[in-house]
């Protein structure tokens, strides 16, 4: 079992009010699933998925990635996991603008001490099954949209993570573009990665084996995608 | 290793931040580019003027004492206590010489401004000494033409003359002036030797002397109203403070004073003018040191402030560095090392000023002023100082963000 979550809750508080994101949450993915996560606004899937990344902690339930419990680890300890078990893929792709392609792709290295000489050739490789392999001195600005997605998959991957965390990956891109995008998660899921995808459109969620529905903070409803399993 | 890397990558960040806003961040450093300038160049000017006073006051001798009528050093009215003192005569000086124990040489001295003549040449208000052949040892003169005053020309009060360089010089410009004889305040003497040259002590130009037998200048330029400066070479500069007990001791037998009397003459020495030297350098270096510091000040807020606009500018790209595994210690370390950066340009730019400045200083004006390696490790304090000082706030602010707030921030 890859991540187990165990009656999470989330409360913020908003001044004095205080406000349920999540309100019991219990699910669990295994290694090498490609799962997507749905639900309207305010349903709890962005925190779910703050969770789910290691960005946040939930306030009740316990969360283990890898058996490990990281519900109450520290900040520090939380920066440390989501280097090595998870790399994001945002809809806008947060891309450094003055860093070139290959030097984003890096970063993920640099936070873990790897030496340069291999920093650069593990973000040569991971650029090159992203099919950036001849953009690799571009910066963000002189890439197209899809090409920008592409530099943040490959640096979501550099660090072989255990997931990949994409937040409406295709949410600023065009349906073509939007698609070969969803391609290069299809071909990172068979050759044996891990995919939580969090969306709203359906037709991008259908890519997935499984799609979670979240309704108030709770799992409405969690079953396998029509066409897979 | 690990914070090798961290560091390099937090200097290109650093590198790349500055030189995309390059006007703001030379902006930014004018505050320490000027405290660095005025701190620097003072402290220039003020070594400057410490090697001439040290290259100056040498000239006086370590090991040398001087009984004086008055102190060298008077504070506030009390040249009038100092006046109604009894002349120090030569017989005073001859006792001295007899008494002490500790003195290698005694060689009294007494001044007087005469104009010196040959035929047509003259030089005004040149300065008269006459004094003993022991000047010779207390006061380092050394003639490069003929010689000094000898034991027999001063027993004999010989009306012979040692010139100054400049004096030979002036009177002399196209022929040899020994043996020759020049009027001196309408007196003849005969130029026995030349000095060699000796430039300048404190604006008097020590070419301009001229030396004759202490008798010889008593009979000419009166006796009764002068007092005699007394000069002591002590044996070895340690007994210093043992020859001023002993000459103190001496002078108030010779002078008669009962038991709790006042003395009624100064020893002077070299160490009096360097104390009084020290104290008005103090004053002038907590000047400096007090404008400087607080340009520095500014300087540092300066950097302070523009760290928290690039801290608020670059929120978006600290959530995603966070987002992807950057630790608090890392974020901190970035923007320190930015803060650092931004100091190290301004301290780069105030250094080459203030090298400009000293330079041009040194060139023209009197004012030495010399700027030396030292620089570079002030140059570093400051540096380090001020960029983790003002850079902690900031860095700071930046290292606890919230990786989810930053990643929403537009």
């Amino acid at each position: 079992m890859l991540i187990q979550l165990q009656d999470i809750s989330k409360n913020y508080q908003i001044g004095t009010v205080s406000v349920t994101a999540l309100k019991s949450i219990h699910m669990t993915i295994e290694r090498n699933e490609y799962v997507a996560i749905m639900g309207p606004s305010g349903s709890g899937k962005s925190t779910l998925m703050n969770i789910l990344g290691c960005l946040d902690t939930p306030s009740g339930g316990s969360y283990l990635l890898n058996n490990t419990n990281v519900s109450d680890m520290n900040d520090d300890q939380l920066a440390e996991i989501r280097n090595r078990e998870i790399g994001f893929v945002f809809q806008t792709f947060n891309l450094l603008p003055r860093a070139n392609a290959l030097h984003n792709v890096e970063l993920p290295l640099i936070y873990n001490g790897t030496p340069a000489s291999k920093r650069r050739s593990q973000a040569m490789e991971a650029l090159e099954k992203v099919g950036l392999g001849d953009r690799v001195h571009h910066k963000p600005s002189e890439l197209s949209g899809g090409q920008r997605q592409r530099v943040a998959i490959a640096r979501a991957l550099v660090n072989n993570p255990s997931i990949i965390l994409a937040d409406e990956p295709t949410g600023n891109l065009d349906s073509k573009t939007g698609d070969e995008i969803m391609e290069i998660f299809e071909t990172l899921h068979e050759a044996g990665n891990t995919i939580i995808l969090v969306t709203h459109e359906e037709y991008i969620a259908e890519h997935s084996d499984r799609i979670v529905r979240l309704r108030d903070g709770l799992i409405e409803r969690d079953e396998a995608t029509n066409g897979h399993v | 290793m690990k914070l090798l890397i961290y560091v390099w990558e937090g200097v290109k960040i650093a590198y790349e931040a500055l030189r995309s806003y390059k006007l703001r961040s030379v902006l930014t450093t004018l505050g320490i580019v000027i405290g660095v300038t005025t701190v620097i160049t003072i402290v220039a000017l003020i070594q400057g003027l410490n090697k001439a006073f040290t290259s100056q006051i040498s000239a006086l001798g370590s090991d040398i004492l001087y009984i004086d009528k008055f102190p060298w050093m008077m504070e506030g009215n009390t040249f009038w206590v100092y006046r109604n003192r009894k002349n120090i005569t030569l017989r005073d000086a001859e006792r001295v010489a007899e008494l002490s124990t500790l003195a290698e040489a005694v060689a009294p001295t007494l001044m007087t401004r005469r104009p010196i003549k040959y035929q047509e040449n003259q030089v005004e208000g040149a300065i008269i000494v006459g004094t003993t052949e022991l000047y010779l040892v207390t006061s380092n003169v050394v003639p490069e033409f003929g010689r000094f005053l000898t034991a027999n020309d001063v027993s004999h009060h010989r009306p012979v003359v040692v010139l100054g360089s400049e004096v030979a010089e002036k009177l002399f410009p196209h022929s040899d002036p020994l043996g020759k004889r020049v009027t001196i305040g309408g007196y003849k003497f005969r130029v026995i030797g030349i000095q060699e040259k000796r430039g300048s002590f404190f604006g008097n130009n020590l070419d301009t002397y001229a030396y004759l037998p202490i008798g010889a200048f008593q009979a000419r330029f009166g006796a009764q109203f002068r007092s005699v400066e007394i000069e002591i070479k002590v044996q070895s500069p340690e007994l210093l403070d043992e020859a001023e007990l002993e000459l103190t001791g001496i002078m108030r037998r010779i002078r008669g004073l009962s038991g709790n009397a006042e003395n009624d003459f100064a020893i002077n020495k070299q160490d009096m003018l360097q104390d009084t030297y020290q104290r008005l350098t103090g004053t002038l270096w907590a000047v400096a040191i007090g404008v400087g510091a607080i340009s520095l000040l500014v300087g540092g807020i300066g950097i302070m402030n523009i760290l928290l606009v690039s801290v608020t500018e670059r929120t978006r790209e600290i959530g995603i560095r966070k987002a992807i595994g950057a630790q608090r210690s890392d974020i901190l370390l970035q923007f320190l090392i930015e803060s650092m950066m931004i100091c190290a340009l301004g301290v780069f730019i105030g250094i080459a000023l203030a090298v400009a400045l000293a330079k041009g200083i040194a060139a023209a004006t009197p004012l030495p002023a010399s700027i030396t390696w030292w620089v570079a490790f002030l140059g570093l304090g400051f540096v380090v100082t001020i960029g983790l000082f003002f850079g902690i706030y900031p860095a700071g602010k930046a290292a606890r963000l919230n990786p989810i707030e930053a990643l929403r921030y537009e």
